[in-house]
């Protein structure tokens, strides 16, 4: 049985229908006039023998072709993709399957970070009172290595609300290098989870060893099309309107091989895209539906998700603003454009400007998790433990997160109101006003235990202070300590014999010297 | 055989069952006897009064305290267990009269003039019955007069006040001075309770005790009517 | 006149009015002259070159930074003044050239090769150029020998080095190598900047400074030309 993920029955709309087809034909425009310049030569040829106007219009060091998409060739690509995308896993419970149609939402965690954050706890003594001591967490930087990533897939795989991964960690290990980081982050991440995985690409060269490895998991080439347990997501677009040479390029063989991929666009509104909702919207949906008609160009019926991560620049830096309201806004107006085509939509929320755990971070990461949640992407990156907009991943902030998603999980649940059920609530309560006390709490009993009832706030503690951070911490070392199901022994001898590259460490069946 | 019934009643005390339709703490007990009846068949059997109570339902309660404190069991489930603590002590009432056995003491509890919140006072009678002592509820919007009256009356070792508004707690006090007047004051133990007192307030109002909530009121009166009995 | 001139030169700078079309922060002054017209307007009054750079210009850039360290002005703000320098720099630039005045210096950037994130980078052009440096960009995925080919051939002051990703930052260190192997390292001043970097990694490859944004970078240049006098 598949994972069901949360079903928003109604999901929140912020543009109307009329805007929906506005922003569809400003897009439209923008295909044609100024349209796309290309700087890989291969897309550019696709796109003129499938009928786009294409013109050189720069050779010498960097050639780029000048690309005029026709409205009908977007629509017909936006047809042939598969409306229902599924997104396999080592164990099949848990398993994603997304329609474009159905705002069934997936939580996912997400994504590669520079800085991983250790938490430690300090001891303090109130100077004026010496026997007054306070505990409390300091927080210390450092570059990731792939033994974190290997915990943070550890403990991701034991958060109840995480439906799928993204790797959360760039791994910077000295012995890590262009050619072996790709093998060596996918291996970390299947290793570590049963959940569905997905990661960027690093290296083209890299594609077909990864690809290898999760046939050798599934069992072979036919399975891995079946149930597959790995993806990718590309950034092929740089905003504004430009196809990348080295992305597209790989963006192009992924298709080719038919594995699930994200078409990914990332314009930031103020600085490679328009600062107002209407120009920064017609450019990214322009920029996501010329990725997508690529990938069906390339290979029909190549399982997309219509990829949008929108951002406001800061007004300070001009670096992104993913605490800003406007960020959500983009993300919810993509997940309509998305559901206009009825292609499963790839969101983003929870990623914050707050760079360590505390008031900033939660505010942030709940309001936008909250809301986007509630417009009903199918695959939500939410961004588990992300702080600092996507660079630093905090292990104890994941947990955190993980308690705010049981209660926004909790909230989208059907109301369990119907004849039945007001047939014998009206017994209870005539029963209950008729006894001297007039009490209901009588009833709570059969209801209490059987999950009808949402858990009280995990980290809560005794009230008179705040101990969220010491708890979570406790709750993370728990989860670390709990066993996770690695890849067997015969598969992984199998993967460390074909594969180049995998650091010996990873192999958990190697007797330590 | 006396032996197996007590056994039976404690147990069904833990499940909070009453009578034989209530489903129990765990399912499928529907159907077998209840506190009340297993209360009937001991009678019948010609157990002793007190015994019942020692051995069945004070047993029983005192694992229920147990679980509670193990964060096992809620207040749901403690005031099933004292509810059904209750109607066994209603059925045994008229059997302890006359024997040296006494209830461990009477309380009356209101909720004073101008206040008609009671959820927090019922339970507090709920679970003040479930361990044993004699409860008398005057109500909501008590007048203090009434109060009084009813302390002349019935001689209660403890009065139990309630409020739950900043406004009527003030009245409290004029149930203390009141008692003060009527010369009444040092026959009866004042436990006060609801969200806007405090022990400061009961303090400063002259009270004996606070409860924070249902337990608390239990543990106040309980260390208080030990501490008489030293 | 002329003062009246330099004066309306240094309001625009700061209003960030390239041109007369320009809407300044200021709405009453759309319309008016911006720095481009004043720029000709100061030359045609033959206003001394230095008194057009000083007074109107640097000094109207020095309100702006002020105004942008009490956060009464953002980036935006700046970039919009910095432009309207920048376009009244290439106005003069023929007659400095003439007359011998220098600019701050010469100053070459590039994003290294393997990264097309180029942002941060033409935001330090723009504001180095408003600052009076004379900037030459030499754009992104940039290969290592081009880069040493530019420094050799027109020998500026100052090397500045973009990368975004974590990949891209150990070509910063490929192009210092190839400096050094080229005889010219110590000829040019090397800033680093981008996301992925760090005052640590400057010292680990052998840069001259690392730089968090543009405003630094030019308090970093100020101090490398005020040691070098």
């Amino acid at each position: 049985m598949p994972r069901e993920g949360i079903l928003v029955r109604t999901p929140y709309e912020r543009i109307t229908d009329e805007q929906v087809q506005q922003i569809h034909h400003a897009s439209m425009e923008i295909l044609k006039d100024p349209g796309l310049i290309s700087f890989n030569k291969e897309a550019a040829e696709i796109f003129h023998g499938n009928g786009a106007d294409v013109t050189k219009v720069s050779s010498g060091d960097n050639p780029c072709w000048l690309v005029r998409i026709p409205e009908k060739l977007v629509l017909s690509a936006v047809d042939s993709t598969n409306k229902t995308v599924k997104l396999g896993a080592r164990n099949i419970e848990n398993i994603l399957v997304m329609k474009g149609d159905e705002p069934r939402v997936f939580f996912i965690t997400g994504s590669e970070t520079n800085t991983w954050l250790d938490v430690g706890f300090q001891t303090y003594v109130r100077k004026s009172e010496p026997a007054t001591e306070i505990r409390v967490p300091e927080f210390h930087p450092r570059r990731g290595t792939v033994a974190d990533l290997c915990k943070s897939a550890h403990v991701c795989e034991h958060l109840q609300t995480v439906d799928g991964y993204i790797r959360t960690v760039n791994i910077q290990d000295k012995d890590i290098t262009e050619d072996n980081k790709d093998v060596n982050k996918f291996f970390a991440s299947l290793n570590n989870t049963t959940k569905h995985v997905m990661s960027g690409l690093t290296s083209l060269k890299q594609l077909d060893n990864v690809v290898r490895m999760a046939e050798l998991i599934v069992g072979g080439k036919e399975q891995l099309k079946e149930n597959p347990i790995i993806s990718f997501i590309t950034c092929l677009v740089k905003s504004p309107l430009q196809f990348v040479e080295d992305t597209t390029d790989t963006f192009i063989e992924i298709c080719r091989r038919g594995l699930p991929v994200v078409v990914s666009s990332s314009p930031q509104a103020g600085t490679s895209a328009p600062i107002k909702e209407a120009g920064i919207m017609a450019q990214i949906n322009a920029e996501v539906l010329a990725g997508i008609t690529l990938s069906q160009m390339v290979n029909k019926g190549t399982p997309v998700l219509y990829g949008s991560v929108p951002v406001r620049a800061r007004m300070d830096t001009l670096g992104d603003s993913y605490g800003s309201v406007e960020t959500s806004q983009y993300n919810i107006d993509c997940v309509q454009m998305a559901r206009f085509y009825k292609i499963p939509n790839y969101s983003t929320s929870g990623v914050c400007d707050a760079k360590v755990p505390g008031q900033q971070s939660s505010i942030e990461r709940l309001f936008s998790d909250l809301v986007v949640t509630l417009s009903g992407p199918q695959f939500l990156h939410c961004a588990y433990g992300l702080l600092d907009c996507n660079a630093i991943f905090c292990l104890l902030q994941a947990v955190l997160d993980d308690a705010h998603f049981q209660m926004i999980k909790f909230l989208l649940k059907p109301a369990p109101i119907g004849e039945k059920e007001i047939a014998e609530t009206l017994k209870q309560i005539r029963e209950v006003v008729a006894t001297p006390d007039k009490m209901y709490i009588r009833y709570i009993r059969p209801v209490m235990r059987s999950g009808e009832i949402s858990s009280p706030y995990p980290f809560e503690g005794d009230l008179t202070s705040d101990n969220v951070f010491a708890m979570a911490y406790e709750r993370m070392n728990e989860l670390l300590a709990k066993p996770v199901e690695h890849i067997d022994s015969a598969t992984t001898s199998k993967i460390f014999q074909e594969i180049p590259g995998l650091l010996p460490r990873l192999n958990v069946y190697e007797e330590r010297r | 055989m006396a032996e197996d019934i007590l056994k039976l009643i404690q147990e069904n005390v833990i499940q909070g069952r009453i009578t034989k339709d209530d489903e129990g703490f765990e399912e499928g007990m529907s159907g077998q006897p209840g506190v009340t009846e297993l209360i009937e068949m001991a009678l019948a059997q010609n157990i002793n009064a007190q015994d019942i109570i020692n051995n069945g339902l004070t047993k029983g309660m005192e694992i229920v305290g147990e679980k509670f404190e193990a964060k096992q069991y809620f207040i749901p489930d403690m005031l099933a267990s004292a509810q059904a603590v209750g109607a066994a002590m209603d059925i045994l009432e008229p059997h302890l009269a006359g024997t040296a056995a006494k209830a461990k003491g009477k309380i009356i509890v209101a909720t004073v003039k101008g206040d008609l919140h009671d959820i927090g006072k019922n339970i507090v009678s709920i679970l003040l019955r479930g361990a044993g002592y004699t409860v008398k509820d005057l109500g909501n919007d008590i007048d203090t007069s009434t109060i009084v009256e009813a302390v002349r009356e019935e001689k209660p070792q403890f009065l139990g006040l309630s409020a739950l508004l900043i406004s009527t707690m003030a009245n409290m006090a004029d149930v203390v001075q009141a008692l003060k007047d009527a010369g009444l004051r040092d026959k009866v133990k004042i436990i006060i309770g609801g969200a806007p007192v405090s022990e400061e307030f009961a303090k400063s109002i002259g009270a004996d005790g606070y409860g924070a909530d249902g337990f608390g009121a239990v543990r106040v009166v309980e260390s208080l009517f030990n501490a008489d009995a030293t | 006149m002329s003062e009246d001139i330099i004066a309306a030169l240094k309001e625009n700078v700061i209003q960030g009015r390239k041109t007369i079309d320009d809407e300044g922060i200021d709405e009453a002054l759309s319309g008016k002259p911006g720095v481009v017209e004043l720029t000709r307007s100061a030359l045609d009054n033959n206003i001394p070159l230095e008194t057009i750079i000083n007074q109107g210009l640097t000094a109207g850039m020095q309100v702006v930074g002020d105004k942008f360290d009490t956060k009464e002005y953002f980036i935006p703000d700046m970039l919009a003044s910095a432009e309207a320098v920048g376009a009244a720099m290439e106005i003069l630039k023929p007659l400095l050239e003439a007359s011998n005045i220098e600019t701050k210096g010469k100053f070459v950037i590039a994003t290294v090769k393997g990264d097309i994130h180029d942002i941060g980078k033409n935001i330090v052009a723009i504001l180095l150029r408003g600052a009076g440096y004379e900037v030459d960009d030499l754009g992104t995925d940039v290969p290592t020998e081009k880069i040493v080919e530019v420094v050799m051939e027109s020998k500026p002051q100052f090397l500045g080095l973009s990368a975004l990703l974590t990949t891209t930052m150990l070509v910063m260190g490929e192009v210092v190598e190839a400096l050094k192997k080229s005889g010219i390292r110590d000829k040019v001043k090397v800033l680093i900047g981008g996301a992925a970097v760090s005052d640590e990694y400057a010292k680990e490859i052998g840069a001259d400074a690392y730089c968090t944004d543009a405003f630094h970078a030019i308090n970093v240049l100020d101090a490398f030309r005020e040691a070098r006098v």
